[in-house]
């Protein structure tokens, strides 16, 4: 069912067909993913040609060249910083970052913060499948306690990190959390993402089969998939290396909302309003000739 | 240049103003001395022009968030020093690999590491020129003076525009803090160079393709082309390629690109270089010593002259060749352990007649220092 006054959605509008077939693993969740991401630009009418992804690098990073949209993919660990400046030299984009667990978690942890903090007009969408698969299956700041990886052969000794609670803490101006397994509950949280005006940041739970699902016993793709509402994620507010296995008691949808001002509405009212510029859509582009 | 104006400038300032002049409008920096002159005096100057300036979280962050508001259209710049040059050079490799325009200012204080930071060296040359990993292309500008830091600067963007490349601004701590008169021209009168933007249809456009010139069209966000822009390896159409063929003729495309348009990237200046015998090198502040000990040398009848790169990387080999092939011995200068030297001893193609002063201690050399080895040139030869 299309929402009312909206054409059907056919995903195929918005990717680049030609680069089919896709060079993810079978039963990726990063796929299902971009669909949503896709679903809820096409519902908030967004146009291709104003949209901005900016990836950063791992799966998470390849994502992106599959949108027929202007699409950067940059150095690992920067898309927030590559997508605050283009967003604050052209407001007139919808600005996108689609990072992953370890891109955004450990490398670019710092910037994270940072981008939350500042509350720049920009939709960051953090696909945590819990490992580094492009390199191989090495543990990542969120693989759960006692996991087997590459780097943790003998079980994972390190606690999880919390991104959204990281992000709250940072200041975001709209933190929610979804999962591969409620496409459509995904889709209206990052609609809402979208529109929001400041900085949004969405965890997606996004499940790894082959390279973390296989090592870990954890079954095919749609048990994986289903494990997400079951009791092998851990609580992440918990004590968790105690007992690593509890009972899932993860919160999916709007984990806070952080009402504050947006950066480029701060600077262009304060700084440049009264030097004379700065009208609301004031980008820095030179004219095309 | 129109008539413009006489004022007094500090050469981290005359930068920041050159940067205006040349269109900059977006600049994203952190604190580091000896430069914070320049994100100091772009955060004033700025606003009045429309443009936005941002201090990031770190170095690595604002050489990621001028990529991205140049990958949107706009003329950007980043100042740092040399241990924010080192975190820099991630995100440069991107800017060189990607083609992305972007000026960025490295003023040199003592290194390694923390090193010396309110003293001046030279020791970021082979830094500024291979300091990202791979192959890459780069140009590097080395004023001397504070005039030339404004209009190097200007240079430096036109070159960026132009060429679709970083354009690194190499200069000491002495050029940056100190202060000299300079004639800043009429806003007017001061030529930019502007992007080259895709036009045309969508469907025939590609954004690496291989013009007559090597220097493809930029797609501008928001323009309908919908482009990929990645740093891994891309052929024409943008896209990420391990095709033999395609990844060689992309990279030599790239490689060549700087070669073709030596018109506009060399920049040299000579003084009583035409029939020296004792050829000195030097760039910076220590080209200001070496030229009035040049002076200083032909008042005492020695054929001694001055080479002075100001475009650094690519070196201007060609006009250094001829002065270097009549010279009986060379001398390079420099504040750091011989690092020019080494670039001159190879184009000399006689490195037994290259003479070197390496200062390590982070104070300038003196003219007295290098007339000194020119007259011992002259007296004994190399």
């Amino acid at each position: 069912m299309a929402a009312e006054g909206i054409d059907e959605f056919d995903i195929r509008d918005y990717l680049r067909t030609e680069l089919m077939p896709h060079f993810m693993c079978p039963g990726c969740g990063h796929g299902i993913a971009l669909r949503a991401l896709l679903w809820a630009v096409h519902e908030e009418r967004i146009a291709k040609d104003r949209l901005a992804i900016v990836t950063g690098i791992g799966c998470s990073g390849r994502v992106g060249g599959y949108i027929d949209a202007n699409t950067f993919h940059v150095t690992h660990g920067r898309p927030l910083t590559f997508a605050t400046g283009l967003a604050l030299a052209r407001p007139d984009l919808e600005v996108v970052v689609i990072t992953g667990d370890g891109d955004c978690l450990a490398i670019g942890g710092n910037h994270l913060i940072h981008a939350c903090r500042r509350n720049l007009r920009m939709t960051c969408l953090m696909l945590n499948n819990e490992i580094y698969g492009m390199t191989g299956g090495q543990v990542s700041p969120t693989t759960s306690e006692a996991r087997l990886t590459t780097t943790t052969p003998y079980g994972n000794a390190e606690p999880t990190f919390d991104a959204c609670g990281l992000a709250t803490a940072a200041g975001a101006g709209l933190v929610g959390r979804g999962m591969t397994l409620q496409t459509v509950a995904l889709k209206n949280l990052i609609r809402e993402a979208l529109a929001y005006r400041g900085f949004s940041f969405v965890e997606i739970l996004s499940d790894c089969t082959e390279i973390f699902g296989r090592k870990n016993d954890l079954g095919s793709s749609p048990e994986m998939i289903l494990r997400q509402k079951g009791s092998m994620r851990p609580d992440f507010y918990g004590n968790t290396v105690e007992h690593p296995f509890r009972p899932n008691n993860l919160t999916t949808g709007i984990i806070a909302r952080n009402e504050r001002p947006e950066y480029g509405d701060t600077y262009r009212s304060e700084v440049l309003a009264p030097h004379g510029h700065g009208g609301a859509a004031a980008g820095v582009s030179a004219p095309v000739e | 240049m129109g008539e413009g104006q006489r004022i007094n400038l500090q050469g981290n300032h005359a930068c920041a103003l050159g940067a205006i002049a040349a269109g900059c409008r977006f600049y994203a920096g952190y604190p580091i001395t000896p430069s914070s002159d320049v994100a100091e005096r772009m955060a004033l100057e700025l606003p009045k022009v429309g443009g936005v300036f941002i201090q990031m979280e770190d170095e690595i962050a604002s050489m990621g968030a001028i990529i991205g508001a140049s990958m949107g259209g706009a003329k950007v710049m980043t100042a740092t020093s040399g241990p924010g040059f080192s975190l820099k050079q991630e995100n440069l490799g991107y800017a060189c690999m990607v083609e992305v325009p972007c000026v960025i200012v490295d003023v040199m204080r003592g290194g390694p590491s923390t090193g010396m930071p309110t003293r001046p060296a030279q020791g970021d040359i082979m830094q500024a020129r291979w300091g990202t990993h791979g192959d890459h292309p780069i140009v590097v500008l080395a004023p001397s003076s504070v005039s030339e830091a404004f209009s190097e600067t200007i240079r430096a963007f036109n070159i960026a525009e132009t060429l679709r490349t970083p354009v690194v601004l190499l200069y000491d701590e002495v050029v940056g803090h100190l202060v000299e008169t300079v004639q800043v021209p009429d806003p007017g009168s001061i030529a930019r160079a502007e992007r080259k933007w895709a036009t045309g249809p969508r469907e025939a456009f590609q954004p690496y393709a291989a013009t007559d010139d090597d220097i493809p069209a930029m797609a501008r966000p928001g323009d309908g082309y919908r482009c990929h822009a990645t740093g891994l390896t891309h052929g024409e159409r943008g896209l990420p390629t391990q095709n033999p063929a395609e990844v060689e003729r992309a990279m030599q495309r790239l490689l060549g690109k700087l070669e073709r348009h030596r018109d506009v990237i060399d920049r040299f200046e000579t003084f009583a270089a035409e029939d020296a015998e004792i050829l000195v090198v030097a760039i910076g502040i220590t080209a200001r010593a070496a030229k009035r000990a040049v002076a200083e040398a032909r008042r005492q009848g020695i054929a001694a002259g001055l080479f002075r790169p100001v475009t650094l990387w690519p070196f201007p080999e060609q006009p250094f060749h001829a002065l270097a092939e009549q010279a009986k011995a060379i001398l390079v200068p420099e504040m750091n352990a011989g690092q020019l030297s080494l670039e001159i001893e190879r184009l000399s193609g006689r490195p037994a007649k290259v003479a070197r002063i390496n200062r390590l201690s982070g104070e300038p050399i003196e003219p007295a220092e290098i007339l000194k080895i020119i007259e011992e040139l002259a007296r004994h030869g190399r």
